[in-house]
């Protein structure tokens, strides 16, 4: 399916899908679907369940190669560089693509260490500095104040928003250029999701963000483009503003009008 | 709006709405009617009844406002139906105004006729009362328009408001003759150069609501264009 896409030319792209193709075994889940992301932006895809979003999204930091039968054909360009044939360490690369899930994750470990892991594995920093990184990363994740007190708790400890937003300072203390989030809000109430949306509007300085979410009132808050995707087709994808004001397909309209039977 | 929701409460309160504007549109169209009735009969009862009428015009009007509040706050509208309510919103603002002109031609109705002014004078109400039609027809093709979301009969309501205006104009040197002729005339004959504008501007309400239907159904905004370039836009 060939989408078009009003982008304005001023957009610097910073990941580009081309002609992907995936497959759980024999299962055909993304069909040929072609897509340019912007960099500092918020991308959000939405669809029904199994419309193969998260499905997309994983491809981005080559998540699916943990299981065997699933593979993916074609390319992803990340700054012009095909991140399905590269020859790099795949957490390279997921060190630049950084992804925080639909259940928050916290590692059982303390609060501190949760952030500290993951810089370990690619940075050796002085004490100090790791202190400075840790607080930076959970003052972007607008967490700082609620935990600074208790660094050394177990982060199990912490609320269902709080752990998700220690998530995403986990994600974001590697220093990624993108950040995947899947679904991060299911599990949280109005305010920790406000909270999270709020963390996103900001991050976007920093980071390109990709979200998928099922709640289309999150996307047309939080998302600068919107992708609807249906059955493993991309069936639109254009700026928020217009996919929710005047989507150009009447598939669109009808799923995010409530029509869809 | 063929195509059902998956809420049917949501289909309902939609539906509900629509038809609530048709109403308000059915009865601001009698009003204008009924308006000028009086004036062709100087009869100052109709006039009366008009105004009366009129405050249930805009007791309408809130009444549509306050359902149209409660359903973006609990459905979160978007596309179509968004563009749907915004459309009515604007619509039924446009509709208040006609009752609004129709009571301002009644409330002249009564002036005339309360001072003594009679169908004696021969002023020309007949013109008025075919500008009145032509008018009446204008805002009763938008109503059916929207009652059908039917944007060709609703590029065809902006492209006759011409009409109207040539009525009117035609109307203003017809007035401003016979003031000449006759200056007993003058205070009553400025009295109907009231009445016409407040006529011609019916027309120009039943254009805004033409332009709110295309908006609903293409999401295009056609309003500030020359007519002669809304089919393009729409197409």
């Amino acid at each position: 399916m060939d989408v078009k896409v009003d982008m304005p030319v001023t957009e610097k792209i910073k990941l580009s899908v081309r002609n992907l193709n995936f497959y759980y075994n024999n299962f055909h889940a993304l069909k040929n679907i072609n897509l340019d992301i912007p960099e500092n932006k918020v991308t959000a895809f939405i669809g029904p369940s199994g419309c193969g979003k998260s499905t997309l999204l994983r491809t981005f930091n080559r998540m699916f190669e943990l299981y065997p039968e699933q593979r993916a054909e074609g390319e992803i360009l990340l700054d012009g560089e095909n991140i399905l044939t590269s020859k790099d360490d795949v957490s390279l690369i997921r060190a630049k693509v950084g992804m925080v899930f639909q259940k928050p994750t916290p590692f059982p470990m303390s609060i501190y260490d949760n952030i500290a892991f993951g810089v370990k594995l690619f940075e050796t920093l002085p004490r100090i500095e790791m202190d400075e990184r840790v607080e930076w990363a959970l003052k972007k994740a607008a967490l700082w104040n609620e935990v600074k007190d208790k660094l050394d708790q177990s982060g199990s400890g912490l609320s269902g928003g709080q752990q998700q937003r220690l998530c995403i300072a986990r994600g974001i203390a590697i220093k990624p250029e993108v950040l995947l989030l899947d679904e991060p809000c299911s599990a949280l109430d109005p305010i920790s999701t406000g909270k999270i949306e709020e963390l996103i509007h900001e991050l976007k300085t920093d980071y390109t963000v990709v979200i998928v979410t099922h709640n289309m009132q999150q996307a047309a808050r939080s998302s600068d483009y919107t992708a609807y995707m249906y059955l493993g087709d991309l069936i639109e994808f254009g700026p928020t503003n217009d996919v929710f004001m005047k989507p150009k397909k009447k598939d669109t309209e009808d799923y995010i009008t409530g029509r869809f039977g | 709006m063929t195509d059902k929701h998956l809420s049917t409460q949501f289909d309902a309160e939609l539906s509900g709405i629509s038809t609530r504007v048709l109403e308000m549109g059915g009865m601001v169209e009698s009003q204008i009617a009924r308006s000028v009735y009086a004036l062709t009969n100087f009869s100052n009862e109709v006039a009366s009844e008009v105004l009366v009428t009129e405050e249930r015009v805009n007791q309408t009007e809130v009444e549509i406002d306050r359902d149209l509040s409660t359903i973006i706050a609990r459905r979160q509208p978007t596309a179509r139906d968004l563009r749907l309510l915004i459309a009515i919103s604007k619509t039924i603002a446009n509709l208040e105004r006609v009752g609004d002109e129709a009571a301002r031609i009644a409330r002249t109705v009564q002036r005339l006729v309360n001072s003594g002014v009679s169908s004696r004078l021969r002023l020309p109400v007949k013109d008025l009362a075919y500008e009145a039609e032509l008018a009446g027809s204008q805002l009763r093709k938008a109503l059916d328009a929207f009652a059908r979301l039917d944007v060709d009969r609703a590029v065809e309501v902006l492209k006759q408001d011409d009409l109207i205006d040539q009525e009117f104009e035609g109307l203003m040197r017809k007035l401003i003759t016979f003031m000449m002729e006759d200056p007993r005339t003058i205070s009553s004959s400025i009295d109907l150069v009231f009445v016409a504008k407040a006529i011609e501007r019916v027309g120009d309400h039943a254009k805004n609501l033409a332009e709110q239907i295309i908006y609903i159904v293409k999401g295009t905004d056609v309003r500030h264009n020359p007519v002669g370039t809304v089919e393009s836009l729409v197409r």
